[in-house]
């Protein structure tokens, strides 16, 4: 429409000396004044797919420790995805502590990766860093992958007993959420 | 539009002048698909698939509104509503299984018409567009059924649509940010399976419109033909009319005695058991897999499995996994031979097919899991699958030594040009719609 009204201008008598006509300035601020607002409606048209305020607001949980034994682990659902929460083995720990950074994809230590004091405490996010598919290795008889931690059957992914990615197409380390622990046998997930 | 010896359009009684003279819908039907639509004559049964494309596209739309009354997308009854469809609502069983087979022929049509096309060098000009719309379909097609899968909430449709979307999440910085705002949350759940609802029943009609513009596109230069030479004089060509509505109806027959045997004996033969087990996000399928249609791509996708230069080995898989669609887009560049038809080119056709084993070779690794020796196999015929496109076809454009094509299409048919007049003249220029009695 501004561009038909601008060509039809086009014939009408130059008004100013510096060529800028008074139609030409009506008819940006025409078009501009009904732009603005498109743009302001594309938020709300955009914006409304992102998570709403029910998904967000399951953001934390807490979890009882005690029943963990050591070499278990136990699934739990956060932000519906779940979580591994793993009680590391004396042996476990001296395994991940030995592997060489330099052979990692994702160098992290298992200190980097868990609380101090509660090293034998592996906590990390049950969504494997490939497609997002839950590895194996949480329960009892799953299969844990060639490095005793986790194996994603997706596209066969293997993680070590840190969690870290050691074979496979997965580009990083399962990952560590935010959490802190409330006392000795407690965690708080969020 | 076409030829100048086309049929040209009548009205015959007061109702059709009537009409032609306000909305000349019955003239643009008889130019699109009448008898005022000159088809090459030798056209094989290869030409069926668009018709049948088209008509899966119908069934699909038909059964898939019909299903939306009774289904309901919310993560807590979606499941059920499915199983409600199949258990309490008459004849549900059918519609579903309808709908889902219904999905596995569309693709079956798509993937011979696509096929035929490359062979036939039906891409190249003046049908490109003719050809890049097609495969916006194809690619729309994909989309729309991805969605689909997932609604009926099993463990295959919540993994598959985690999985596919976690390829999103690949893109570099914000990738994961898109595909938090594409599920409207952190994993597949009500928000994302409502909104792929709503998506799913729009798209088909999107294709809808693609569809027009694709036949529409079709109808400026006219159908190619198995010799890839192009119509030269009125000889050469039949009406649409009755001759190729009669063999794409036997086609048509054909196609709905397979429909009938997978959905009344196979219904499940092309799906898989895990969905028939309620969404989990707890617990993953020992083995995920999309449907079939998308094995070899799956497969490409899976054969990235160590970092490329700086790119991670997961991004790559996904830009492999792409590309290995927006190449096809490419063909009427990739390829200058002026010979279309591979017939005439027995370097190609050979090469073609190979690419044809190759693609059977990558939806086989594309159903197994990701273990060797599958791996490797797949590396190697994705390899091939890219140097098809990218290495073999523009090279064997320069080189190749074609065969020599027939002067004519009706050459081609009758092994002399110029032929006795009778029938081809009377086929091309008789003005009566109905010259042959149906008996
Ligand atoms: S999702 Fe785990 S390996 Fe692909």
């Amino acid at each position: 429409m501004a561009a038909v009204e601008h060509s039809e201008g086009a014939h009408a008598p130059a008004e100013a000396g510096d060529g800028i006509r008074r139609r030409d300035f009506i008819n940006l601020a025409a078009v501009s004044f009904p732009a603005m607002g498109v743009g302001a409606v594309l938020i709300p048209l955009i914006n409304n797919m992102n998570p709403s305020a029910d998904v967000l607001a399951l953001s934390s949980i807490d979890v009882d420790l005690t029943p963990i034994q050591a070499g278990q682990a136990i699934k739990a659902e956060w932000r519906k995805q779940p979580m591994f929460i793993r009680h590391l083995t004396a042996g476990e720990i001296e395994a991940a502590n030995a592997v060489d950074m330099g052979e990692l994809r994702d160098p992290e230590s298992l200190a980097d990766r868990t609380k101090p004091e509660h090293q034998q405490w592996l906590i990390t996010l049950g969504v494997c860093t490939h497609l997002g598919c839950v590895p194996l290795g949480a329960a009892e008889g799953e299969n844990k992958g060639e490095f005793g931690g986790y194996f994603c059957p997706c596209h066969g992914s293997h993680y070590d007993t840190a969690g870290r990615i050691r074979k496979g197409p997965a580009p990083l380390n399962l990952e560590v959420p935010e959490y802190e622990f409330m006392s000795d046998t407690s965690v708080r997930i969020g | 539009m076409s030829f100048p010896w086309a049929q040209q359009y009548e009205p015959k009684n007061g109702f059709t002048k009537w009409m032609d003279s306000r909305l000349p819908i019955f003239r643009l039907v008889h130019g699109a698909v009448g008898p005022g639509y000159p088809v090459p004559r030798n056209l094989n049964y290869f030409w069926n698939f668009g018709v049948l494309a088209g008509f899966a596209l119908m069934v699909q739309i038909v059964t898939g509104i019909i299903l939306a009354m009774h289904y309901r997308a919310d993560g807590a009854i979606a499941f059920a509503s499915v199983e409600h469809i199949m258990r309490n609502v008459n004849e549900g069983w059918f519609l579903r299984y309808a709908h889902a087979n219904g999905a596995s022929f569309f693709f079956i049509a798509m993937y011979i018409h696509i096929g035929r096309n490359i062979y036939y060098g039906s891409y190249k000009a003046p049908r490109e567009m003719v050809f890049l719309l097609g495969m916006v379909i194809y690619l729309l097609a994909m989309a729309t059924a991805f969605m689909g899968y997932v609604l009926p909430w099993g463990q295959m449709s919540f993994w598959g649509a985690k999985v596919i979307t976690g390829l999103i999440g690949a893109i570099p910085f914000v990738g994961e940010s898109i595909q938090t705002w594409l599920l409207g949350g952190f994993a597949p759940d009500t928000a994302a399976l409502n909104r792929f609802f709503s998506l799913h029943y729009l798209l088909p009609f999107v294709i809808a419109g693609v569809v027009i513009l694709h036949i529409w596109a079709l109808h400026i230069p006219g159908s190619g033909n198995p010799t890839g030479v192009d119509v030269k004089s009125p000889q050469d060509t039949v009406p649409f009319h009755p001759y190729y509505t009669a063999k794409d109806g036997f086609g048509l027959g054909v196609y709905l005695i397979a429909f009938a045997i997978m959905v009344f004996f196979l219904p499940n033969a092309l799906g898989h058991a895990d969905n028939y087990i309620e969404a989990n996000p707890l617990s993953t399928p020992a083995h995920i897999v999309p449907e079939w249609y998308y094995y070899p791509f799956y497969a490409i996708l899976r054969s990235f499995t160590s970092d490329f230069f700086f790119i991670e080995a997961k991004l790559m898989g996904v830009i492999a996994m792409f590309s290995a669609i927006l190449v096809v887009f490419l063909l009427p560049w990739l390829d200058n031979s002026p010979v279309r038809s591979a017939n005439y080119r027995p370097k190609f056709r050979m090469f073609f097919y190979i690419w044809l084993v190759d693609l059977v070779v990558l939806f086989y690794c594309g159903g197994m899991p990701a273990e060797e020796p599958y791996v490797m196999i797949s590396q190697i015929a994705t390899a091939y699958y890219f140097s098809f496109f990218l290495i073999i076809i523009p090279v064997l454009a320069k080189i190749e030594r074609t065969t020599p094509l027939p002067n004519s299409i009706t050459e081609s048919v009758l092994g002399h040009d110029e032929p006795v007049a009778p029938v081809a003249t009377t086929k091309s220029t008789s003005g009566d719609p109905s010259p042959q009695p149906a008996v």
